[in-house]
Formats: structure tokens, sequence, C-alpha cells
């Protein structure tokens, strides 16, 4: 991959990794005393080893000139195995601290394996981990077919991949030594939140200015949702992070905002994370690779329209549907309903123009496990909209908040939505990738995919449970007009759902390194290859403006 | 329309700046009128500041995770007022950098845990729950016992936290690292400057029994020991008002 730079970018590289190094070092000296010298040292290490690895091939030949002539991939490469490296592991440390509300002595004796430590390791690993790494990658890739001009730069692409890995590993090793802000999908520190910022600013400037170059005079579908997701997100991610460090020689900081502004802040960026980040580039996915893999044009190009506005224009007013019954004035709250219940209507646009996508195509469908991915992806997606709308209600969510319910809606999004739409874009992605026929082996995509929805099924259906009968035990009065039972009785009612859940989650790991191996053989399988990549120039041109461009 | 959307789709700067204008409404229009509409925080003189010690516990809390089995915010509801105790006000979690309400009650809500259990209670159950509740699936923290609290950079946590809008006085700051150790030292010189500073509210003890050192256990027990008990302003409100909803409370 290095080979693919020129000398002079190499030198580049060389630069900025030693920057890297040093910007490691000196905040590994100021932070000596605290935990963030840990990270300062770390830091170091890795522009360290970037280093190394560069000076090592320095002195190999120049690419081809010709090398701009063609679509620009190793960073998405990157991304995709990244992508399946964090989904073993964010789905492992997921599965333990499943297994750890079963048996809560499952663990070490020591804070690093607590369960209040791993959580959000699980998390973070899922959302940017496996779900950031899954964004980068297609973005990359479906952006350069869709405006057919290659991406700019040679080394910007790396340093938004590598940047963002480097984010997340400061933030999952940081959650395991207690460093934490504890907002919930923004726990990273400041100086955490400051390296993403740069990072994502230049991801964005690499967006815009490869659309700048288009040979497409419209902006493709897919790609309004990835621009949505890149700016809103980097709105969110400033505004909730303003905190003010105890010193510039401390991990810690003291959040801007305190009590009532903050949980509303908070949830303002808590939902929009799902809406931008785990629904807008999801959707960006869904809008390439499902027409392309079932050779369909988009159903309905004004579907994609009202659904796109309509999600982002909605969307950021429901964060408040989180507080519900809080000491949130009550209008903010009802506001929050209103746009939740409203909001159903662009969401369901989407999974239904994805759907219909799909007339003509349902042989493929039952055949063809990769496209199925795509489809229940899309299934999901509606009833988890469809279930999210549902909670907003304010008399619905004084059951099931603070209960696995919540658990239960996050998971049918993430396990059936977010995976399963990721999988499907994967599978298709890889062998154009790597020049292959296909994959290596389509019965382990089906073994995946039985994997995949059985255990998100299981997973999905014990939470309901459990949730619910949490919410009415709390609830439940006797006779008397006393509560009927204690706490404690409704943690003990929850095991067998708890057993349950961890066993389905199990599933949804295996499938996962079932999958990351699939990709592994299709890759290191030389007899599955075909012939030369596609260049840029002979790309057909795309026939009306919204029809998927032809290319892969 | 279609025709206006097909000139957007052209200009993506144009796109960029319509994505912000489009998302930028909803927030603006919940978030900014919370700073400004004055009774979106109920008043309450009697408010207490954190004492250095709550503080260095808070932040324990914090990196525990323990918020993620427990919420701080009773809601307006019957059943829950019933269970923990008065609603939460908004108020109550004015100093809060961050707050700490919570989204999931593995275990339950502990906003109103101050003075209801002792502390030989809370350290037995920090250290293994399961001997004080058999069932219960909350992780041991015995290792806070084995733990000194690192307290001699008290002054720049109150530093930093005053610059985020929390009433701290150069006095507090100047000896929070002396506080810190006075509140879990009762036997120390000068230990009640400590109610001085702080009201007489303050619990000075030795919270985890053990006499030797000052250890995180003792700075979690004093955080928990005064949740709910800042200000009394949630107990004198009358609870049974309109804003109390028994919405199906399952009679
Ligand atoms: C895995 C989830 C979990 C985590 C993490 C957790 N707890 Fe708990 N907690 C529980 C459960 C379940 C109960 C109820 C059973 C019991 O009393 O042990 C509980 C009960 C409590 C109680 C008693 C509440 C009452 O009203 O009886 C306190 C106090 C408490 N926890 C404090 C903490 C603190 C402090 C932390 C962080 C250091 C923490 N918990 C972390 C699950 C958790
Ligand atoms: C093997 C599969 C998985 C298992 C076993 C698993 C397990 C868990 C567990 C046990 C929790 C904590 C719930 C609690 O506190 O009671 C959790 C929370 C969470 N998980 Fe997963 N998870 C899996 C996959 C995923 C994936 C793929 C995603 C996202 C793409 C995801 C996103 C989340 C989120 C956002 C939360 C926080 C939920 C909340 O705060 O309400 N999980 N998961």
């Amino acid at each position: 991959m290095i080979s693919q730079l020129t000398k002079a970018e190499r030198e580049w590289a060389i630069i900025l990794s030693a920057a890297l190094a040093i910007g490691g070092l000196i905040v590994g000296a100021a932070g000596r005393n605290d935990l963030l010298g840990i990270h300062g040292f770390m830091v170091f290490v890795i522009g360290f080893g970037l280093l190394f690895l560069i000076v090592k091939d320095l002195y190999r030949p120049d690419p081809s000139p010709k090398r701009v002539t063609r679509y620009f991939d190793d960073p998405t490469k990157a991304g995709v195995i990244l992508c399946m490296l964090w989904v073993i592991f964010g789905t492992f440390i997921g599965d333990w601290v499943a297994w750890l509300l079963v048996y809560p002595d499952a663990t070490f004796d020591a804070g690093w394996s607590s369960f209040g430590r791993l959580r959000p390791v699980h998390t973070t690993s899922v959302i940017f981990g496996f779900g950031g790494n899954a964004l980068i990658a297609t973005s990359f890739h479906v952006l350069q077919r869709t405006t057919r001009a290659r991406l700019v730069d040679q080394l910007s692409p790396w340093i938004v991949v590598i940047g963002f890995n480097i984010f997340c590993l400061l933030a999952v090793s940081g959650y395991v030594m207690g460093v934490t802000a504890s907002k919930e999908y923004a726990e990273p520190e400041w100086y955490a939140d400051i390296f993403l910022t740069i990072i994502w600013v230049l991801y964005f400037s690499i967006y815009l200015r490869t659309l700048r170059r288009r040979k497409e005079p419209h902006i493709y579908v897919a790609n309004w949702y990835f621009m949505a997701f890149i700016v809103i997100v980097a709105i969110l991610h400033i505004v909730n992070s303003l905190a003010v460090p105890v010193s510039l020689g401390h991990a810690k900081s003291y959040s801007l905002f305190s009590g009532v502004q903050d949980a509303m802040t908070q949830w303002w960026y808590g939902h929009n994370a799902v809406a931008f980040f785990l629904t807008a580039g999801f959707l960006g996915m869904l809008y390439y690779y499902l027409p392309k893999r079932a050779g369909r044009p988009i159903f309905s190009y004004r579907l994609s329209i009202i659904s796109f506005w309509g999600i982002t224009f909605l969307y950021m007013w429901a964060g408040s549907h989180h507080l519900h019954y809080t000491a949130l004035p009550q209008w903010v709250q009802t506001l929050g309903m209103t746009f939740s219940i409203v909001l159903l209507v662009p969401s369901w646009a989407s999974a239904g123009n994805a759907l219909l996508t799909l007339r003509g195509a349902w042989d493929k469908v039952r055949d063809d496990a990769t496209l199925r991915f795509m489809m229940v992806a899309a299934v999901f997606y509606g009833l988890s909209t469809f279930e999210g709308s549902f909670l907003a209600i304010r008399p619905v969510n004084s059951l099931s908040h603070y209960t696995d319910w919540t658990v239960g809606h996050v998971h049918a999004g993430a396990l059936g939505w977010v995976a399963m739409i990721t999988f499907g874009s994967i599978y298709t992605l890889v062998p154009w990738l790597w020049n292959r026929e296909r994959m290596y082996s389509p019965r382990l995509i089906e073994v995946h995919f039985w994997l995949a929805l059985t255990g998100a099924i299981i997973y999905v259906f014990a939470m309901w449970n459990s949730g619910i009968i949490q919410g009415l035990m709390w609830r439940a009065y006797n006779e008397n007009g006393t509560l009927a039972y204690s706490f404690i009785e409704s943690v003990a009612a929850m095991k067998p759902y708890y057993v349950g859940r961890a066993i389905g989650g199990f599933l949804f790991f295996a499938g996962s390194v079932i999958g990351l191996y699939n990709i592994w053989k299709t890759i290191h399988s030389p007899d599955l290859a075909r012939a030369a990549a596609p260049d840029l120039a002979p790309i057909p041109h795309a026939a009306g403006s919204q029809t998927v461009p032809a290319a892969e | 329309m279609l025709n206006n959307h097909a000139k957007l789709e052209r200009n993506a700067i144009g796109f960029v700046i319509a994505i912000i204008l489009v998302g930028s409404i909803g927030g603006l229009v919940e978030i900014a009128p919370l700073f400004t509409i004055d009774d979106t925080v109920e008043d309450a003189p009697d408010m207490r500041l954190y004492t250095p010690l709550e503080l260095a516990g808070r932040n324990i809390y914090i990196r525990e995770g323990c918020y993620a089995c427990h919420s701080q915010m009773v809601r307006t509801l019957r059943d829950e007022v019933e269970r923990y105790g008065p609603y939460s006000l908004a108020v109550e979690s004015k100093y809060d950098h961050p707050m700490l309400w919570g989204s999931k009650r593995t275990g339950p809500d502990l906003a109103r845990i101050g003075n209801k259990y002792s502390d030989q209670w809370h350290t037995a159950h920090l250290i293994n729950p399961r001997d004080v509740v058999p069932e219960s699936v909350m992780p041991r923290y015995a290792w806070l016992m084995r733990s000194e609290l690192q307290y001699d950079d008290m002054d720049l946590h109150l530093k930093a936290m005053r610059n985020v809008g929390v009433p701290y006085t150069n006095e507090m700051i100047e000896n929070a690292v002396a506080d810190t150790l006075r509140q879990a030292t009762p036997d120390a010189n000068n230990a009640f400057d400590v109610f001085e500073r702080y009201g007489d509210e303050t619990n000075l003890r030795y919270f985890d029994g053990d006499r030797r050192a000052v250890t995180e256990m003792d700075a979690l027990v004093a955080y928990l020991q005064i949740l709910g008990r800042l200000t009394d302003a949630a107990g004198a409100m009358p609870q049974e008002t309109a804003k109390i909803s028994d919405e199906e409370p399952g009679q």
C-alpha cells in the first residue's frame, strides 16, 4: 500500500508520523503524573511504528503515474478489514458484558474488567470501531463511483482511516484505565475529542473536494446521506464535547454544561448520533449497494428526497424523548414526542423505497444471502423506527424507559439494521475491491446470515420480555395500594432473559468471525481472480440523473 | 420542487449549507431557551456545593461507570415517587458537570440514596454486593478499599469546576487538598473548618471504617451519602401536585 505513494508523498507521511510521535511525547510528558501520560506514550509508539513502516519502504520505486487514472481503494480495503476486526472485538466484549449480568463474578478482581468500564468499551467498539470504519470505507468507495472521480489526495484518506482508528483505540483503552467523560456515546475525554475533530474536518474536506471534481452533474442520493452524516456529526460532536480540562496534564475534564441543559445537550447529541451516524450514513450505504446488488434502480427519486430532508430536519428535534417525566421542562418533552412520531413518515419512506427497489428481484433475494442481508436490514430498519416512534409516546415511555426494552430496541436497530446492511455491503464490496469473481464461500455467507438473524431475533425477543416484565413489576401495586415488588425481585426475574440474550449474542458474534474468515480467504484465493480492475476512463455514463451509476 | 432540488443536487457547497440550516433548527429551538428561560431551573437558596471529597467520589462513580446501571432521576410518576422519594428537580443537578441522570436501571435509582443506609452498609455492599443482597448482579468493587485516594490536585479540580460556573470560593480552592483529608479524618487538626466552608450538614466521618488511609472507598461513600441531600427543595415541593402522573400505574 505504501508502494502506491510517490517518494514525495512518502516523505510527507514520514513528517506526519514523526509529528504524531512527537505530539504523543509532548502529551506524555505533560501528563506524566496522570493517565494522560499513558495515552501520550501510546500515541508516541503508534507514530513511531508508522514512521518505521514508511521508512522501510521509502526507497521502493514510485508507482506508475497511471495510478491517477484509477480509483483509489487502498484506504477502503484497510477500512473493511478494520471494520471486521472491530465488530469481532466489540461483540465479544458485548457478550462478556451480557454474561456478567448473569454471572456478575465472571471477571477479574480489578477495575479494568468491571461491568461499568467494559460496557462503554462495547458500545464504542461497535458504534465507532465497527460502524465508523464501515462508513469511512464505504463512503470513499461510493463517493468515487458515483462521481466518477478519483479521491483527492493520496495521503489524506489514509490519515482519516488511521487517525480515526487511533481515536477509537484511545477511547477504548481510556475506559478500561478509567478515563471517561461519562456522556453516553461521547465518553472519550477532551484531548481525544480534539484529535477526532481534526480528523473529521479532514474527512469532510476530502468529501467535499472530491465531490467538486465530479464528472456527474448531479450528486447521487447516497452522497446526500454521507454528507449529512459527516457534517451533522461534526456539529453534534463539537457542541456536546465542550469541556474544561482540570489542567493540560490531566485527562479529566468537567463538562461545560450541567444538569438539565447538559441532559438536553447530551440527548440531542445521543439521539442524533443514532440518526446521523447509525442511520444516515448507513442509508448512504443502502442507496448504493442494494440497487447495485439487486441490479435495479432506486424505486422512487421523489421518496428519496422526501425521506432525506425529513430525516435531516425532524431527527434533530427528537432527542428530548429520552427525558420524558424528568426535570426537563414539559414543553421540550412534548416537542420531542411530537417530532418523534412524525419521524416515522420519512423513516418508512426510506425503508419502503429500499424494499420496493427489490421489486422484480425477489428471486435474487431468495438465492443470494448477500442481498438478503440488505433486505432484512431494510425490514429491521422499518420495524425499529416504528418501535422508536412508539417508545417516544409519553405513556409508553413511562413503562419502557430505564428498562431492557430500550436495550432491545437499540439492538433491533444495531444488529438488525446497522450490522446487516454493513455485512451485505461488505460482501458486495470485497470481491470488487480485491478483483475476485465472487466471495470465497457463498455457503459461509449463508451460514453467517442465519447466525446473525437468529442471534438478533433471540436478542430482541429476550429484551422485549425482560423489559416489559421489569417495567410492569416496578409499577405493580397490590390490593393494599402499596408497591407489589421490591427492586431486587425484578432483578431476579431477569435471569432467564439475560441468559437468552447472551446466547443470541454469541451466535451473532460467531457469525462475524465466519465473515472475517470468508473475507480473508477471498483475498488469499488467487484462483478467484478476475480480469483487471476497471479504470476511471471507460466507465459508462449513467442514464438519467439518479439511476445508480453503473460502475462498481 | 423536484426542479429546485435538481438544481441543489448540482451544487455541493449549497447542499452542505442546506443540510446545516435544516439540521440546526431543532437543536436551537429546544436547547437555547433552556439557558435563558428562568423557571427552567428552580431556585434553591440552601443548595450546597460538593466538598472536594464528595467531588472525588463523584469522579470515581463516573470512572467506574456506575451510571451505566443506576439512574439519578426520579421521574414524576407515582410509583417512582413511592419507591424512591420525591421526584427530582432540575436545581438538584445544577452543579453536576456532567449530569448523571442515566438511562438504564439495572440497579435502582440513586437520586435519593443519601442517608438511606449506613456507611458500613455501603462499604460492605461495594466490597461484595452479594454479601448484603444475595441476588444482586452488581459488580464487586473490593479494590476501592485497597486504592488510596489521589487528592493532591483537588484544588485544580475545584478551579476547573469554577471555570464552568460552580461558585467555589478562593478559600475553598486553597483548602481543597487539606479539606479532602479532613472530611475523611474527623480527628485531624482543624477538621471542623470543613463545616465553615461547606455547611453544618457536611458529613465528617471515617466513611469506610478504615482509619489508616483515605481510600477511594471513603470518597465514593461520602458521595453516595449526600445524593439527594444538597438541597431540601425537592422534599419541600408538594408531591401530590398535578405534575405527578399516574398514567396506568397498574392498580
Ligand atoms: C451491573 C450493573 C451495576 C453496576 C455497574 C453498579 N450497580 Fe449498584 N446495583 C446494581 C443492582 C442490580 C442493585 C440492586 C441489588 C443490590 O442492592 O445490590 C444495585 C444496588 C446499589 C445500591 C443500593 C441501592 C438501594 O437503594 O438499595 C447502591 C448504593 C449502589 N448499587 C451503588 C453503586 C455504585 C456506587 C456503583 C459504581 C461503583 C454501582 N452501584 C455499580 C447494579 C449495578
Ligand atoms: C454479539 C452482539 C452483541 C451483544 C451480546 C451485545 C450486548 C450488549 C449489552 C449486554 C449491553 C448493555 C445492556 C445493559 O446495560 O443492560 C449493550 C449495550 C449497547 N449495545 Fe450491544 N451487543 C451486541 C452488539 C451490538 C452492536 C453490533 C451494536 C451497534 C452497532 C451495539 C450497540 C449497543 C448500544 C448502543 C448499547 C447501549 C444501549 C443503551 O444505552 O440503551 N451492540 N450491548
